[in-house]
């Protein structure tokens, strides 16, 4: 490794002078000189009269390139990501910072010579809770100038959605425009985002290898060597099912399965707060209509990705495409091999809106119908498709009491739409063809950003009603597992208590025995005015505030759209009705709660 | 007597955990507030439940779904009961329509006419609890006492416009409730958010009951002969009217009945009342009260199934009851008069009654009131209760009279029954005519074979083995209950059925036609095949050989086939 004057800062008298110098000194000599020389910057702090070392520093960097990993993540997706990413640059002995966005210090931005950023979208087009104050730090007015920046976007998303990576889009227009260079271009990830996320890094590499002069040209490739017992996302396990029941008593208008699945021989551990993505099997008989409108060969074999795997078509169709939701990228693709005038004008920019409303509860079956004949091959078929996501469920079990066990609790999705019942993929499966001793491919998702405080003594306020409940029954089995003697505080609600009341023998013997402090219930169709969730925070708000007061951690699981949005709301009520605070200030608090980690949420 | 031969039913212990929380609850109250307002579970403690019986409601749950539920990690189907007090049965229309709207509005959408005419409604939620008895009492009906170890619902025929006879003696049974009616604010703080009423210095709040008010449920009926249709020999104080020259005089007492036995305990069994006398009409309120107090004072408070008057009076003697009266009343009863009856069953269709009125008896199979697909019974009578004037009387064979018909209204009635296909009585088999079930399953927590759910399908199939004999419209008093405890009192039935596990019943026969006599265990433990296949040949040989209007209940101790019951304390020998 060589010092120059293009990956430095220095002139090329200095340049030579350190290339003289550097290579013949010690570790310990090293060690000294980055201690002697930050307290050096210390001192010449005008404010600053420190200059003593008291303790040279231990940990020497070896790379002379540093690199600054940030993420925006909601469910972990992106933080995986950017783990993967930092590990990597890592062994090519590059320095490497990774951070969550929420927990970097802005001002830093000036300190630091490259960025990579991994961030994802949420909702209509929001940066994740997580990476809020970062993203609105650089759109206000004190941004800096970045013109000694190089940086680069990943960006995560879900092209169903029309706000596709907007946030990923957002942050690369801003550190544009504020200077910055870019190392290597955005790439805007759909749900399968392993492929384009590899090449993604692999672009950021082959510049930082230019600026470096080569620093890592030897190192990179070996990454994805995993031994064949690790199961991972790439690398599913098949998971035995132990249980699979209703949870809903007769009738209730929902069905919600709780199933039991055995992590035994897999290796795999979680913690409260994690999820398990299932790969589901798409409903056989959508597979064989879909086949038969395009009169498709259902045994033609196709290619299903870039490493060449090849499978029949039907196969291909039932476990590795995805054929139950419309996007704009389909149907662009679509149209290639249709005459459809109609599909053409849908697709005009003018028909954003039109677009938007076609797509809403339709599926491949639709627009195979509407806008055939579709003269594609089975392998451009495949090509116009997405990879069949995994699904992710919050896990409903801890694995301190349920060992070699996880527990999920999966909302069963059926409607009728556009004159046909349609269903969710996975909950359907797990619904109507799952029984104890059949198989499922999972994984686990680390959830970063959803977990049981640090010390077991902290409060911890929950609300999840719905399927929100699953990781709160994890949190509480975790305690009473443990013995924490934290507070907690639980809110739940669905539509009727007598069957929509989820887990709730267990709950009972939790709050009798003390591992739950306080359970609210709120049933929304039980009686004439509708109750929910954030009712019954309003009724308790005074304990409430006492127990934010209190330290308490505040977790929201479940819906995002309308259940998170008012219990938000609610909370900033609760801080100004009873804390005195007026909005900004309530909104200030709850900022500092999400950085101080008090506030998280996982919200779908 | 010695102690080593003290009779069984008396009391030789420590008071049960029953008495305890009666004492505990200062006077009904218990933490009924709290546990009501509990949100976390749609029921409420043991504790609160038994004194919830004493409010006249008491938790159940679906029995159907009970392990399906706890599969799924939800409590059991958790839901009141509760029961109306009405005396004699007596409802006005406008109290019907409201019973019907509770019914749909918190219930299960149907209602039960109980044994002991009273409205029952099953399925209402706990929240829904407060608002239910509120808007009960809106219409003046409330469910005080109506359960509990209190004096239960005054029974009493219903027919009072047969004649202004009928209508004193009614009048009398509801002075009889309202008298020995427990005097706690409780229910009205409850329910009906009122202020507790600070108690008065030495004012007794139960001056009859006292803190622990009585052992266990103590029940009064007034039959007016012929008719015995309350069963007046089954109620701790049976009194029989007593009409000389169309005019009341008075009632003669019956004491001691009692329907209820456990499985496998013959010390314990089902009992006729006793008469011990006579008393004129203005003395009955007093004779009843010091009767309920001699138990309250005498009774076993330390074993529950021992603790009913019908074992407190075998244990020590009539004698001793009738001294023990006499020496409270200080003065006797006379000599019991001469009565006579001829039918425990009621009399369906319209029957005459004073001054142009009609009343109209409808048969309710086993008082279930509900709309099925092909049969909108409750609809039907939420009509007539519209258009009617007169009132509406729960029959103690749990069928509903329409009584005080104006002749006017008379056709626009028959038109509504008409309109619904209400069966007229005529086109309902004899044998289903004088048949009863108690609830049994789901709901009773005491049940351990279906009753309500089954007696239907099973007297098609004894009707088919009476045509099959030749006794096509044979009367036969048939009665099923899911239990011993003897709710519609199947003890007293020609032919009785008591559950004994999932659809098997021991089989009783030889009761009296018009409630005078116990009966006689046949089989035990049998299941619908063997019912049938044991009663068919009986059936035949009673179209052979049964004397001219001899009851079938008489005929099987005649012919042999089950000996005679002659008294409780001999109901369990063979």
């Amino acid at each position: 490794m060589a010092l120059q004057v293009s990956n430095s800062p220095f002139s090329e008298e200095q340049v030579e002078l350190l290339n003289r110098l550097l290579p013949s000194i010690t570790e310990t000599q090293q060690s000294w000189l980055s201690g002697y020389l930050t307290a050096i910057s210390s001192a010449s702090v005008p404010s600053g009269g420190v200059a003593v070392l008291e303790r040279p520093a231990i940990e020497v960097p070896t790379a002379v390139k540093e690199i600054t990993v940030l993420y925006g993540s909601q469910t972990g997706n992106g933080q995986g990501i950017a783990e993967q990413a930092a590990a990597k640059l890592k062994e090519q002995s590059f320095d490497v910072t990774i951070q969550s966005m929420n927990d970097f210090k802005p001002n830093n931005l000036k300190k630091i010579e490259n960025l990579l950023l991994v961030v994802s979208t949420h909702g209509e087009g929001d940066p994740p809770d997580t990476a809020l104050p970062f993203f609105e730090f650089l759109h206000g007015k004190r941004a800096p100038k970045l013109d000694h920046l190089h940086y680069s976007v990943l960006a995560l998303g879900d092209s169903s959605y029309e706000f596709f990576c907007k946030t990923g889009a957002d942050f690369d227009q801003k550190l544009s425009d504020l200077g910055a260079v870019q190392l290597a271009p955005r790439v805007d990830c759909d749900l399968d985002y392993d492929e384009p996320a590899a090449q993604w890094l692999a672009a950021v590499e082959v510049s930082l290898e230019i600026q470096t002069g080569g620093q890592a040209a030897a190192a990179s490739v070996e990454v994805e060597t995993t031994s064949s017992t690790q199961y991972s996302r790439t690398n599913p396990f098949n998971a035995e099912v132990l249980e699979n029941i209703n949870l809903n008593g007769r009738g209730s208008n929902k069905e919600t399965r709780h199933v039991e699945i055995s992590l035994e021989g897999s290796g795999l551990t979680y913690e409260p707060g994690d999820s398990v993505g299932i790969f589901p099997t798409n409903n056989s008989d959508l597979i064989d209509e879909i086949i038969k409108v395009g009169d498709w060969n259902a045994e033609e074999t196709v290619e299903i990705n870039s490493q060449g795997e090849r499978r029949a078509l039907r196969i291909a169709l039932l476990n590795h495409l995805e054929v139950t939701v419309l996007t704009r990228p389909l149907l662009e693709k679509l149209s290639n091999y249709s005459k459809s005038e109609e599909l053409k004008r849908l697709l005009n920019k003018e028909n954003t809106d039109e677009l938007r409303a076609y797509v809403d509860g339709r599926d491949l079956l639709d627009a195979l119908t509407d806008f055939g004949p579709v003269e594609a091959s089975e392998q451009q078929l495949v090509g116009i498709l997405r990879k069949l996501p995994a699904r992710l469920y919050s896990i409903a079990s801890s694995l301190e009491a349920n060992p070699e066990e996880v527990h999920l609790t999966i909302g069963v999705v059926r409607y009728e739409a556009h004159g046909r019942d349609r269903q969710g993929v996975c909950s359907i499966q797990c619904a109507e063809n799952l029984e104890p001793g059949d198989t499922l491919p999972i994984y686990i998702h680390k959830n970063y950003n959803f977990r049981l405080p640090a010390n077991s003594g902290t409060p911890i306020i929950m609300i999840g009603p719905g399927t929100g409940i699953a990781p709160f029954r994890s949190f509480i089995e975790e305690r009473s597992e443990t013995g924490a003697e934290g507070k907690s505080w639980l809110f739940f609600g669905d539509q009727h208590y007598v069957t929509d009341f989820y887990y709730q023998t267990e709950w009972q013997n939790y709050v009798k025995d003390g591992a739950l402090t306080r359970l609210d219930v709120a049933f929304s169709r039980d009686t004439d005015e509708k109750v929910y969730v954030q009712h019954r925070m309003k009724q308790a708000s005074q304990e409430l505030y006492q127990w934010i007061e209190e330290g308490a951690v505040i977790y929201v699981c479940g819906d995002e759209q309308n259940m998170a949005k008012d219990v938000h709301a609610t909370l900033l009520e609760i801080l100004q009705q009873e804390g005195g605070k007026s909005l900004e200030e309530a909104e200030a608090f709850i900022t500092q709660l999400v950085q101080e980690k008090r506030y998280q949420r996982d919200v779908y | 007597m010695s102690s080593t031969t003290k009779p069984i039913h008396i009391q030789d212990g420590a008071p049960s955990d029953v008495e305890e929380i009666k004492i505990e609850s200062d006077y009904l109250r218990g933490n009924l507030i709290e546990t009501m307002n509990d949100s976390i579970s749609s029921g409420i403690p043991d504790d609160d439940n038994r004194l919830m019986k004493f409010h006249g409601s008491y938790l159940q749950d679906d029995r159907d779904l009970r392990v399906e539920r706890q599969r799924q990690k939800l409590e059991p189907a958790y839901q009141f009961m509760i029961r109306v007090r009405t005396p004699a049965g007596f409802a006005t229309p406008k109290q019907w329509l409201v019973m019907d709207e509770l019914a749909h509005k918190y219930g299960n959408g149907t209602l039960k006419l109980t044994t002991r005419q009273a409205f029952q409604m099953h399925g209402i939620l706990k929240w829904n609890m407060k608002k239910n008895i509120q808007e009960m009492n809106d219409a003046l009906l409330d469910s005080i006492a109506a359960c509990g170890d209190v004096n239960r619902n005054v029974m009493c025929s219903p027919n009072p416009n047969q004649s202004s006879v009928h209508a004193e003696i009614y009048e009398w049974s509801k002075k009889l409730s309202l008298d020995l009616l427990p005097q706690t604010t409780a229910y009205h703080e409850i329910w009906l958010d009122e202020e507790k009423v600070v108690d008065t210095a030495g004012e007794e709040v139960e001056p009859i009951y006292g803190a622990t008010y009585l052992p266990r449920k103590f029940k009064i009926g007034i039959a007016v002969p012929p008719m015995n249709d309350i069963d007046v020999f089954s109620q701790d104080i049976g009194l029989i009217a007593i009409v000389e020259d169309e005019k009341l005089v008075g009632f003669n007492v019956a004491v001691g009945g009692g329907m209820g036995m456990a499985h496998g305990d013959e010390q314990t069994y089902p009992q006729l009342g006793r008469l011990i006398g006579f008393v004129p009409t203005d003395q009955v309120v007093d004779v009843a009260k010091h009767l309920m107090m001699i138990q309250r004072d005498n009774g076993n408070r330390s074993v529950r199934k021992y603790a009913r008057f019908k074992y407190t009076i075998d244990s020590r003697g009539l004698d001793w009851l009738i001294s023990e009266l006499h020496s409270r009343l200080g003065w006797e009863l006379e000599e019991t008069r001469p009565y006579h009856f001829d039918h425990n069953g009621d009399r369906y269709g319209w029957v005459p009654a004073e001054n142009d009125r009609w009343n109209y008896t409808f048969f309710i199979e086993n008082g279930r009131v509900r709309d099925t697909e092909n049969y909108k019974l409750m609809t039907a009578l939420r009509e007539i209760a519209e258009i009617h004037t007169g009132d509406f009387r729960l029959s103690p064979n749990q069928n509903l009279v329409l009584g005080d018909v104006a002749d006017s209204n008379k056709n626009n009635i028959e038109e509504i029954i008409a309109k619904y296909g209400l069966e007229s009585p005529a086109e309902q088999s004899a044998l289903r005519r004088n048949s009863m079930a108690c609830v049994a399953l789901p709901t009773c927590g005491l049940a351990m074979a279906e009753a309500e759910r089954y007696l239907p399908s099973l007297i098609t199939k004894i009707e088919g083995l009476l045509d099959e004999a030749g006794l096509g419209d044979e009367e036969i008093v048939t009665r099923m209950t899911g239990c011993p405890n003897g709710c519609a009192r199947p003890a007293i039935a020609e032919l009785g059925f008591i559950g004994k596990g999932p659809g098997k019943y021991n089989m009783y026969l030889g009761g009296g036609f018009t409630g005078q006599r116990l009966s006689k265990i046949y089989r035990e433990n049998i299941g619908e095949e063997e019912i049938l296949s044991e009663l068919g040949p009986i059936l035949k040989r009673y179209a052979k050989e049964r004397d001219d209007g001899e009851h079938f209940g008489d005929f099987v101790i005649r012919a042999g086939i089950v000996a005679e019951t002659t008294d409780g304390t001999n109901f369990h020998k063979v």
